[in-house]
């Protein structure tokens, strides 16, 4: 398929105007591979037909579906098993005592892609109902990509997507077989409120979050973008709140206005408090 | 030291296949190509984790299954299906029966490594 250095440099840099994330070199490849189906449905000649389509701006909807193709919306249930452990034993016991009173929860989970990551959480909360009996919990799910969004919200997953990290019994439980793709029960889909919303813009309603999942995002930044991300979920955490990244992501370099704590391996606290319980502690 | 995994399968490719995946995860793999294969290999050695086919000639899985769980083996070893089956009947009965987990075929690396994780064995 015929696609010039000019029209990757034209897509890369529309995905990066409009989300702030940047294609690296060594994988300005996935250009090609990621556009074909639409290049395909939508009758063009090449890549470098569709990049200049997106210019003249004939084809509103056009630039959505590049950028949605471009987009990496790998993820899967409980991706890194031991990481979702340590958020339920650790990290919601925590905010737990420090909620009490309100019993009341609010997480986020940005960069959802397709869902199954704020599904996971609804299921694990939701199946330890005597745990969590009389408390609200809020889970508000975010991805700039409009596609992913609408195939969260409809919950809908194939053979392949259904199995991989999600436990049999939560399976059977949680959703509706469909022939070929099992569909989650309406229980669930009530529990996750989902949302487009770009990262880096102001954090969606309510606003601010006991819980933030920001998981393989980030690296999909350039350094500053990062930095300002990072801003942006530092203003939307509460003082005593949990960041939860992907398991190659750190904060370590990247920002200070998070840290990790010996304790929560993985898991990262807003700067100010943590650094003010650990001068109590002394 | 790794984990013992028994592969129960009566085809050839889904055992060197699953044997591949597992012993780039630190497996030692065993092989078995029915249920009394499998049972005969527990009975003596009883393994961490077994890998089952449903469809089997001799020993289905399932009939295999309940044979070992009603087995007065001292250990209990993980049992994770996996197999054609597909269907919610199939999977339910997996579980009535003492199933750990489930793999609906065809499955990659991800999807087996997940659901040894989920029963504690990777």
């Amino acid at each position: 398929m015929s696609q010039s250095a000019g029209s990757l440099r034209i897509l890369a840099g529309l995905l990066e105007a409009r989300t702030g994330q940047q294609l690296a070199t060594s994988r300005v490849w996935r250009i090609e591979t990621s556009l074909r189906p639409l290049v395909r449905e939508r009758g063009f000649a090449s890549i470098d037909q569709l990049a200049s389509e997106v210019l003249t701006g004939r084809q509103p909807d056009l630039v959505d579906r590049v950028i949605d193709a471009l987009l990496n919306n790998e993820t899967f249930f409980f991706r890194d098993h031991g990481v979702f452990q340590l958020v339920d034993s650790q990290a919601l016991e925590m905010l737990r005592a420090a909620r009490q009173a309100k019993q009341r929860l609010r997480i986020w989970c940005a960069g959802c892609s397709t869902g199954q990551e704020a599904y996971s959480l609804a299921m694990m909360i939701a199946d330890d109902a005597a745990r969590w009996a009389g408390w609200t919990v809020d889970i508000v799910a975010t991805d700039i990509s409009g596609g992913a969004i609408a195939r969260a919200q409809a919950g809908i997953y194939s053979q392949f997507e259904i199995q991989r990290g999600l436990p049999i019994r939560m399976m059977v439980n949680w959703f509706d077989q469909d022939g070929e793709t099992w569909a989650a029960k309406r229980d669930l889909k009530r529990k996750v409120q989902f949302r487009r919303h770009n990262v880096l813009d102001h954090p969606p309603v309510p606003g601010r979050f006991d819980l933030i999942l920001c998981r393989n995002v980030l690296l999909y930044f350039p350094a500053p973008v990062r930095t300002r991300a990072f801003d942006r979920l530092h203003s939307a955490i509460e003082p005593d709140g949990v960041l939860m990244l992907g398991a190659g992501e750190t904060v370590l370099g990247q920002t200070d206005k998070f840290i990790s704590e010996r304790e929560l391996r993985g898991l990262y606290r807003p700067g100010g408090v943590a650094r003010a319980r650990a001068g109590k502690a002394a | 030291m790794s984990k013992k995994c028994l592969v129960v399968d009566d085809s050839k490719v889904i055992r060197k296949v699953a044997r591949h995946i597992l012993e780039t995860m630190n497996f030692t793999v065993d092989e078995a190509v029915d249920g009394r294969d499998a049972l005969a290999q527990c009975l003596h050695m009883p393994p961490d984790v077994i890998l089952l086919d449903w469809n089997m000639p001799v020993m289905s899985g399932m009939e295999f299954l309940r044979a070992l769980r009603e087995s007065d083996l001292p250990v209990r070893p993980k049992v994770v299906f996996c197999t054609t089956e597909n269907g919610l009947g199939h999977i339910r009965a997996a579980i009535e029966a003492g199933a750990d987990e489930y793999v609906m075929k065809p499955f990659d690396r991800e999807t087996l490594e997940s659901k040894l994780q989920i029963v504690g064995m990777a």
